[in-house]
Order: C-alpha cells, then sequence, then structure tokens
C-alpha cells in the first residue's frame, strides 16, 4: 500500500515539468562541479606525485562533488517536498487516500519513500558521474559508499522535514519557503557555533554529514539522521491526524 | 429488494461534531438497509457534509458511533473503510491521470486484488459512462465527466455502502439526469446515502430521506410520506372570474384562502375533508371560470418551516405520552 502511494506520487510528479527541471538543472550543477574537480587535479596532479601519501582522485574530485551537491539538495529537496501533502490539501484530493483503507502512517510513509525514490534517480546520476572516473583511474570504493551513505541519509533528512512542513499548509509555496528556511536555518548553526562542542553544533545536519564525506561512519550520526527522520515521519503522521480530529 | 427484510449496512448512533464549541452535528442516529437509497437534505451549513466525513472516516466524530457492516469505523477504521465508497463534495481528482490509471490507483487503494483489479475497472467505467473517455486525462475533461469520475472512484471496489456528497452540483440539466438514473442504478446492490438540497432530486432518486437543519434531523420518513406532506393541504385554483374570497371560504372543507396574483387562489384544507369536488361543481354553477385546479407543492424552504416550528411547538408543549419528534 506504501509503494501504490509512493508510485502514485512519483507519477504525479514527472508529468509535471518541475520534475524533470529539477533533475536537469542539477545534473548541469553537479557537473559543473565535478569538471572544475577534475580540472583541478589534473592541474595539481604533478605535485601529488612528488607526496608520500598522495591523496586519490576520489578524495580529490568525488567528495567535494558529494558535498557541493548536499548544499544543492539542501535547497532543492524543499521545492519538490513542498507539493506533497499541501497540494493534495489545496485540491482536496486527501479524501481519496484517508477514506480508502489506508492509515495515516502508511499514507506519510507512501510519500516519503516516493519523495526518496525521486532523490535516490539524483543521487545515481551523482554516482554515475563517479563511476565515469573509471575511465582513467581507479576509485576508492569504500569512500564513495560512505558518501552515497551519508548523502542518501541526510537527503532522506531533507525529505522528511519537507514532508512535515508540507502538511502544515495548503499552499505549497509557504511549504516550500517554509522547508528552506528550517534547512538553512540547521546549516546556520553550524557556522554560527564555531567553537567545536557546543550543542547548537551537535544540531547541524551538515555537521553529521562531514565524517561521511570525509569516509568515517560513525553510528552516532547515523542515529542523529534516523532519529531527525523518525521525528518528522512522526509529526507528519500527527499532524494529519489532528486534520481529522479537529477538522 | 424487501426493505423489512434486508440487513443493516449502516447504523449510526447519536452522531455529534462540534467545533470548537459550535455544535454542527447534534445527536444524528439513523440506520440504513441494503438496497436502499438515502437522501440527506437540508440547506446550506445544515451539517449534511459534516455528517458524511464522519461516515466515511474523513472525520473523527466528537460522540456517538459509526457502525459499518456490523463493523465499529473507529475501533477498526481499517476493515469499515473497505467497506465503504465515497465521493467527497469536491471529487478527489487527480488531474494529471488518465481516467484509467486513476480508477486503477482508487481499486489498488482500497484492497482490489491484483487478478480483478482489470475487471473492477472495466464494471465502473462502463457503469459510469467512462468507456469513451477512459484514456483521457481527468485535468482535460468536463465537469459532468469528472462527476462520474469520482463517482466511479467511489464504487471501483464495490463497496457495500456508497456515499454521495452533492453528486449534481455544478452539473447541467443532462448529465444531472444521467448521474440521478446512475445512482438508482447503484441503488439495486449497493446502499446509497445521498446529500442535496434539492428537493426534487430526493424524490427522484430515493427511497427514504432525512432532513437536517441545524445540525440536528428533524425528519426521517419513506419518501412517499414526504410527498404527501409536501401537498397534502393546499390546492392552487385559478379563476378567471373570481368571486370575493370569503365565498370560497364558506365552500364546505376549505380552511384558509390566500389570494395570490393572477386571480388565483391558494385553498388550505384538512386532510381528511378535501373540498375539490365541492369547488370544481361550484365554480361550473356560479360560471367562476376555472382554468387551473393543482395541488400546490410547498417548496423546500416551506418543508423546514414547518417542520422546525412543529419542532418548536412540541418542545414548548410536550407531546403526553413523551415522543417528540426527532
Amino acid at each position: 500500500m506504501i509503494f501504490t502511494i509512493a508510485f502514485k506520487d512519483l507519477k504525479s510528479l514527472f508529468s509535471s515539468p518541475l520534475a524533470w527541471t529539477i533533475l536537469a538543472v542539477l545534473n548541469l550543477v553537479a557537473a559543473y562541479l565535478f569538471l572544475s574537480q577534475v580540472d583541478a587535479f589534473i592541474a595539481i596532479q604533478p605535485q601529488l606525485v612528488q607526496l608520500a601519501n598522495p591523496p586519490g582522485i576520489t578524495e580529490v574530485i568525488v567528495a567535494p562533488l558529494f558535498g557541493g551537491a548536499a548544499m544543492v539538495l539542501l535547497m532543492v529537496v524543499p521545492i519538490i517536498s513542498m507539493r506533497l501533502l499541501s497540494e493534495e490539501r489545496r485540491h482536496q484530493t486527501l479524501a481519496l487516500l484517508i477514506s480508502a483503507p489506508v492509515s495515516m502512517t502508511e499514507i506519510v510513509l507512501g510519500k516519503f519513500v516516493g519523495l526518496m525514490l525521486f532523490l535516490f534517480t539524483i543521487i545515481g546520476l551523482l554516482v554515475a558521474m563517479a563511476l565515469s572516473l573509471y575511465a582513467g583511474g581507479t576509485l576508492d570504493i569504500g569512500l564513495l559508499l560512505s558518501n552515497v551513505l551519508g548523502i542518501t541519509l541526510l537527503a532522506a533528512s531533507f525529505a522528511a522535514l519537507g514532508l512535515f512542513i508540507s502538511s502544515l499548509t495548503a499552499q505549497p509555496i509557504i511549504a516550500a519557503v517554509g522547508g528552506l528556511g528550517a534547512l538553512l536555518g540547521l546549516w546556520l548553526i553550524n557556522l554560527s557555533a564555531a567553537d567545536g562542542d557546543s550543542a547548537l553544533r551537535y544540531l547541524s545536519l551538515l555537521n553529521h554529514f562531514e565524517p561521511f564525506n570525509r569516509g568515517l561512519i560513525d553510528t552516532a550520526d547515523v542515529a542523529y539522521f534516523l532519529l531527525f527522520i523518525a521525528t518528522f515521519l512522526v509529526l507528519s503522521v500527527r499532524r494529519l491526524d489532528r486534520d481529522r480530529l479537529r477538522g | 429488494m424487501e426493505p423489512s427484510t434486508a440487513p443493516l449496512t449502516l447504523c449510526a448512533k447519536a452522531l455529534s461534531r462540534n467545533y470548537g464549541h459550535r455544535a454542527v452535528v447534534r445527536e444524528v442516529s439513523f440506520e440504513l438497509k441494503r438496497g436502499e437509497v438515502l437522501g440527506f437534505l437540508g440547506p446550506n451549513g445544515a451539517g449534511k457534509s459534516t455528517t458524511m466525513q464522519m461516515l466515511s472516516g474523513n472525520l473523527a466524530p466528537s460522540g456517538g458511533s459509526i457502525q459499518i457492516c456490523g463493523i465499529d469505523l473507529l475501533d477498526r477504521p481499517k476493515a469499515a473503510k473497505a467497506k465503504i465508497g465515497y465521493l467527497p463534495e469536491t471529487p478527489p481528482l487527480y488531474r494529471e491521470f488518465t481516467v484509467q490509471e486513476y480508477l486503477r490507483l482508487a481499486a489498488r487503494l482500497h484492497r482490489v486484488e491484483q487478478s480483478a483489479l482489470g475487471q473492477a475497472i472495466e464494471r465502473a467505467t462502463t457503469l459510469c459512462g467512462l468507456t469513451q473517455v477512459r484514456q483521457r486525462l481527468i485535468g482535460s475533461l468536463s465537469k459532468g465527466y469528472q462527476q462520474r469520475v469520482g463517482i466511479a472512484q467511489a464504487i471501483v471496489h464495490n463497496p457495500e455502502v456508497v456515499i454521495l456528497d452533492e453528486p449534481t452540483v455544478g452539473l447541467d440539466p443532462i448529465q444531472i439526469r444521467e448521474i440521478r438514473s446512475l445512482i438508482r442504478e447503484l441503488g439495486g446492490e449497493h446502499s446509497v446515502i445521498l446529500s442535496t438540497h434539492i428537493l426534487p432530486e430526493v424524490e427522484s432518486v430515493c427511497d427514504r430521506v432525512q432532513i437536517m437543519h441545524q445540525g440536528r434531523l428533524v425528519y426521517s420518513d419513506t419518501i412517499d410520506a414526504l410527498r404527501r406532506f409536501r401537498q397534502g393541504e393546499t390546492l392552487l385554483v385559478g379563476l378567471h372570474r373570481p368571486p370575493e374570497p370569503g365565498q370560497l371560504a364558506e365552500l364546505k372543507g376549505v380552511g384558509r384562502v390566500e389570494v395570490a396574483a393572477d386571480n388565483r387562489f391558494l385553498i388550505h384544507f384538512a386532510p381528511q375533508d378535501d373540498p375539490t369536488a365541492g369547488l370544481v361543481s361550484a365554480s361550473v354553477a356560479k360560471e367562476w371560470g376555472l382554468y387551473l385546479l393543482s395541488p400546490a407543492q410547498t417548496s423546500l424552504e416551506d418543508v423546514f418551516v414547518h417542520l422546525t416550528q412543529r419542532e418548536e411547538n412540541e418542545r414548548l408543549q410536550p407531546a403526553p405520552d413523551g415522543t417528540a419528534s426527532e
């Protein structure tokens, strides 16, 4: 049932130009990032050879690519997630899902999975870009996988937050602006808390993504992301239930 | 279809709903049997849509219980909802889907088996006359067709109870007639609840009618009883050469006479003695030039006024046996 809803959302998403435009623009930006990193690598390659333990192409090209993609996703996910629930509410189509024998949890999970499937295509394109480096060298698969895991968790967190904000309003644009504001806020917390161990810093999403970017998979970071996702999914379910209770 | 022996498909008890301190639906109780078409009638804001939303599980009642085929909607929502088809006031259509895709989605959401899917969609499209447009995008269909897709969505999983909230709103007369005959057809195997504020609509499709006013059920009876209730006690008479109204009032059985425009009169009478025959012979004898004689149909507003007044009177003077009308 979750997948029925997920595929329904994916279909809606891909029948509008928005999804295609986002995929195209995102790919363009990522490709630019990627190529500039390739350029930089070629420029510094002679000096790298003289180092005793030089960084490989994965560290020089792939890690910055994923780091940049994380920032772009921060801005793009609210735009995709804005319509998930607010549009259904605006066109009063939620009644179809609610009067079907489907629980609120299934509706929210379906929407979340649908959005994740879309985000996986974006991540898939990034991975394909990284894999193309096999044409001229070898990759550090461990580092690549840690980056993929990190960006998946990060994107899922963005998606969960976006879904929740979308459940609060009937105006997709407000949902987008709200989602973007919330995500930027969580990112800025990181910048404002300069000292290393402040509690604010611990809240920052990107701060928890960084170790993945360096190839370090820390269970604390994984737990943080999973808690973040679970919290906002539960809040979305509660919010939808409240509609039914209070009307 | 014998209503007395048909099993109950829906049973609502003391259903209430408040928004804040405002009670929108108060203690509404009713039952629905299989094969019955029940009309919910009331002016705007009477609480019809709120009741429909509660019956379909879209809104939690503040009090009372709902049972669908013996399953409690609040305790086991999934099992109960599987037996309901619901068309809200605004049909929940995804404009970017084709009719076929949309119905497939609705059927899947209602847990129709994969093997039965094609047949279920086929049945709903044929029943709702959508065969011609099944490959078209819902967004490009006319309002009438969209409404039909909404109905198709509500019946695709062959539910026991079909709940239609103002299904004919915004349609042209031909479409209204088609939708009405469709609803009649549905009444054969499903139980249908229909809400509307149009009285003739209820008369043309429903077996039973309930009238809501300010959140209460003020009337609940068969459609024939409503018809008698509406037209029983007034005659509309047109005379070319009318006498003084006092002369009319003197005829046997005539109660009160109201003078209307164009030499017309509204004659009220008690149901037990009908003055029609006396009126005709008097008109012939005295050459009044009778050109119009018909039972005057009270409008829905009159019915409301009557019902609400009756309710208030009864509240002021409680009936001796204590049975106040609902």
